[in-house]
């Protein structure tokens, strides 16, 4: 790799798009399934235009918590804010159309279609034609469908998969498919990304190549992502802050540096003696 | 070539000709985002005229070299045409170089301006600029990832552009008149040699010298300004400068950058070329995807693959030694061309292609009738950075495969006593830059240039390359040995990517084997053979019995002409990673560099001819230990020719 990876410390000196106001706010959110206690009193914050990761050891509830963002999981307690308005019940079309898009721990792609189509599917939010528009090819159907190709096309050059584009998606290597997921999620242009351990399986080479993605996604749309990731190295090199989840339950937050030096989180990730 | 052509002695006269001429007419396409782009004469003048200016104001003079770092795109030809528009000299460098190769250019041409395409170059070129104190400006093209770059030496190649159309308004004149004033004697082009025998020496090239040799050889190949190239090959490499640049300039034809190395072969199909230049690597890469994939069809396919190329072969090697043919032939070609072979060319996007040439290394017979028997016009080229490139090529109805051809118009050949072939021609180089020395050691006070190669010319004056001088040598018994045949021919084997075969001063030949992963890796699959990575299969014995039978075959051919007889290949090895010119051991053209392999595996060698079976070989650069089997090939008996 001859790209090196920024730290977030380097980024944060001169970003272009500097931190805004909180864009999402969750507060005392706790999730039961039957008695089973997945998310207990959690409250943090996401930062416009933050890269904010989600970390914790298997169980800790992690992709409960990216759920509940996304509106599949209504937790009993608590409240979602979502630049400042209070949302009692998401649900993921309407997360979805307030600009919040997501890639899945296991990869949900069209696995027949092409590349392209499965990244066009993602401009279903920036489609307005009707069925019957589309059907006849009338001129805001092919408008549209131009335009979204448009879109499209700078996706797959900012992600640098021209040469796959009309590959089946089935027929690509577990790490393409993650990219073209990522892909996918951002063709929605999306305010705020979720990302479901987007390196999970990948070797290294891969790795670097999706941190490289998910920094430049930030730095060029100004994209605020959360992210769950186990890889704790990945995590403190790319993320700006770090909220730590342990059996569901919040027992750490801050900068990586902070959240590395807690004694709480070093304890859940190396034990402690008993 | 057209009248009026005789003040057109510089590259920015050619480009404002064309620009009056056919200014409409496409120079450059580029897929991008999908869509290919284009661009015209009189927008690249412009674009050029534009960027010169800005140049201008920021310190390009006459004279100064301006190093190019990219890719194939419109910009980086345009950043070509401006360079040449102030009177400065291009010196292209290859896009996947190392920092250090870079600084060692940098500093070899005296940079002063350098035109880098994204983030990872500019990235390359800031880690050497210490090193660099001739260096005032680095212009990029691509801002992805930029916004953080505050050097002062940065600027972006859209802001400058900018600059430069407000400029043009006030300062059109004074481009004009720097046009004006350049002249054909000028220099135009700094390139390195790809260095196989030591360090890389950059060879100035004037204006003059380029445009008649592309001259001539546009009108033996009969270019038109309809014709359409290609554009993949680094530029650093002559072969890509002449074919991207310097013959466009000359003919007006236009030449097409594909979206990324990746979708070559889908691009091309879509431009559909008429004029093609690859290198023998690139031509074997095809070659194999061809062969494996029929390998797999099996079936009916499989068979009339086969029959249709056995058709080919021979309807081509008949034509090419002049003989009639029957009916017979004529209708099964037509039949063939019909149901596999022009289907097959269209696969290839060289359905259209009228001439096409393997140039940069030597090409073995079998691979140049491969292309042949499937109807493509493949010829070979002979040249070398010192000679203009074009010194011999492979005339229609007189191509002899084991040749490159005669000489071109102009060019003079002639044999010192040692066979190194001697070169007199316009097109040759002015200088190696800095280094009168060097320069008069290659060049004679007559003019002769030394190329180092050996070879000679047969009774119809066509020329057979045999070897570069420093390689050829004998056998301990005396017999000749050029170790460049045998690799050639080991390389057309789908399974083997690279071989380097030793034999000087030896009592036999032995060979170090390289193997093609793709392929061979496909094949372990067929035969169930489970292996970890690249080290695992290539000390399988399966793929070492492989093998064995590849070399066992090509040593009963090369038993059959005595005087190749004795450099049959007795033992090989198999490498446990690939050579590559990370490492040093290749060019960046992909030419071996004998002494640094001879280098770098000296134990596996000197394993090869003690006896051993197998070594055990500590990595230079640290890692793991390797054990390295070492394997008989068998020889073909030679009692027939003995006997007779």
């Amino acid at each position: 790799m001859t790209i090196p990876v920024h730290s977030s410390v380097l980024q944060s000196a001169q970003r272009a798009f500097p931190f805004g106001p909180p864009i999402l706010e969750l507060s005392s959110i706790s999730l039961r399934f039957g008695g089973v206690q997945a998310l207990t009193n959690i409250s943090f914050n996401v930062l416009e235009h933050e890269i904010r990761a989600i970390i914790g050891p298997n169980g800790a509830g992690k992709s409960s918590m990216l759920n509940v963002i996304n509106g599949i999981y209504v937790p009993q307690e608590g409240s979602i804010t979502f630049r400042g308005e209070r949302l009692s019940e998401m649900k993921p079309t309407h997360a979805a159309s307030l600009g919040i898009a997501r890639t899945f721990q296991n990869i949900a792609l069209f696995r027949g279609m092409s590349v392209l189509d499965n990244i066009m599917a993602g401009r279903k939010l920036h489609t307005h034609a009707s069925f019957l528009e589309v059907a006849l090819q009338l001129p805001r159907a092919r408008r549209e469908e131009s335009e979204n190709r448009a879109a499209v096309e700078e996706i797959i050059e900012f992600l640098e998969i021209e040469h796959i584009r009309k590959t089946p998606v089935a027929r690509l290597p577990y790490g393409l498919q993650k990219r073209v997921e990522l892909g996918r999620a951002l063709a929605a242009e999306p305010t705020v990304l979720l990302l479901d351990e987007p390196m999970a399986g990948m070797n290294i080479e891969e790795k670097q190549d999706m941190c490289r993605f998910i920094l430049d996604v930030n730095d060029h749309y100004g994209t605020t992502i959360v992210l769950i990731e186990h890889d704790m190295g990945v995590v403190m090199d790319i993320s700006d802050r770090v909220v730590v989840l342990d059996y569901g339950k919040k027992i750490g937050d801050g900068t990586p540096d902070e959240v590395r030096s807690d004694q709480n989180v070093i304890d859940a990730y190396l034990g402690v003696p008993h | 070539m057209t009248t009026g052509n005789s003040g057109l002695d510089t590259f920015p006269k050619l480009l404002m000709h064309h620009a009056r001429e056919r200014g409409e007419r496409p120079a450059i396409r580029e897929k991008s985002r999908g869509i290919w782009r284009t661009v015209t004469w009189r927008e690249l003048a412009d674009e050029a005229a534009g960027l010169a200016l800005a140049a201008s104001a920021r310190g390009v003079q006459r004279g100064a070299h301006i190093a190019l770092l990219g890719d194939n795109r419109p910009r980086l030809y345009a950043a070509m045409c401006a360079a040449h528009m102030l009177g400065a000299i291009v010196v292209p460098l290859y896009q996947d170089a190392t920092a250090d190769e870079i600084a060692s250019s940098i500093a070899g041409a005296n940079v002063t301006h350098v035109f880098a395409e994204n983030q990872e170059q500019v990235d390359k070129l800031l880690e050497i600029l210490p090193r660099c104190p001739t260096v005032q400006c680095i212009v990029y093209d691509k801002d992805r990832g930029m916004r953080h770059y505050a050097q002062r030496e940065l600027v972006s190649y859209a802001s400058l552009l900018e600059q430069g159309r407000q400029l043009a308004a006030e300062k059109g004149d004074f481009l004009q008149a720097e046009i004006a004033r350049g002249s054909g004697e000028d220099p135009a082009f700094l390139f390195f040699t790809s260095g196989t025998t030591g360090p890389a020496k950059g060879v100035v090239l004037t204006h003059a010298s380029l445009i008649d040799r592309a001259r001539v050889a546009a009108s033996m190949g009969g270019l038109k300004d309809t014709d359409v190239a290609m554009a993949y090959l680094p530029p650093g490499w002559i072969g890509q400068s002449l074919f991207g640049y310097v013959q466009p300039m000359v003919a007006g034809y236009c030449i097409c950058c594909p979206e990324s190395s990746d979708t070559m072969l889908a691009d091309m199909r879509e431009m559909g070329p008429t004029y093609f230049l690859a290198t023998p690597r690139v031509l074997e890469t095809l070659a194999k995807q061809v062969s494996l994939r029929m390998e797999e069809a099996g079936g009916f396919n499989q068979r009339l693959y086969r029959r249709c190329m056995a058709v080919g072969r021979r309807v081509a090697a008949r034509t090419l030694a002049g003989e009639p043919l029957s009916i017979g032939d004529r209708l099964e070609s037509l039949a063939s061309d019909i149901l596999m072979r022009g289907p097959l060319r269209d696969v290839l996007g060289m359905s259209r292609v009228r001439v096409a040439y393997t140039a940069g290394d030597a090409a073995d017979p079998d691979l140049l009738m491969f292309f042949r028997a499937l109807g493509i016009n493949l010829k070979q080229l002979y040249g070398s950075t010192e000679t203009g490139f074009f010194v011999a090529l492979q005339r229609d109805g007189a191509v002899k495969p084991d040749t490159v051809g005669s000489p071109v118009d102009g060019v003079e050949l002639k044999m010192t006593p040692q066979r190194e072939i001697l070169v007199r021609s316009p097109g040759l180089f002015r200088e190696y830059h800095g280094d009168a020395a060097r320069t008069a050691q290659a060049r004679n006070a007559e003019g002769w240039f030394h190329t180092g190669d050996a070879g000679t010319l047969d009774a119809d004056g066509q020329l057979r390359i045999v070897d570069r001088m420093a390689y050829v040598g004998a056998l301990k018994d005396g017999t000749p040995f050029a170790p460049r045949l045998l690799e050639s021919k080991l390389k057309f084997v789908p399974y083997i990517r690279e071989a380097v075969a030793f034999g000087d001063g030896r009592d036999m030949v032995c060979a170090l084997i390289d193997i093609e992963m793709a392929a061979t890796s496909r094949w372990a699959d067929r035969q169930n053979i489970s292996y970890t990575g690249h080290a695992d299969l290539a000390s399988r014995d399966e793929v070492y019995a492989l093998i064995a039978d590849c070399i066992a075959t090509m040593n009963a051919e090369l038993a059959s002409d005595p005087a190749l007889a004795p450099s049959q290949i007795r033992r090989f090895v198999i490498l446990d990673k690939e050579l590559s010119a990370d490492d040093g051991v290749l060019t960046r053209t992909g030419k071996l560099r004998r002494d640094a392999i001879g280098e770098r595996y000296r134990a596996l060698v000197d394993a090869m001819y003690d006896g051993r079976t197998d070594i055990r070989v500590e990595p230079a650069s640290g890692g793991q230990a390797a054990d390295i089997k070492i394997r008989d090939a068998k020889v073909a008996s030679t009692q027939d020719r003995r006997a007779a």
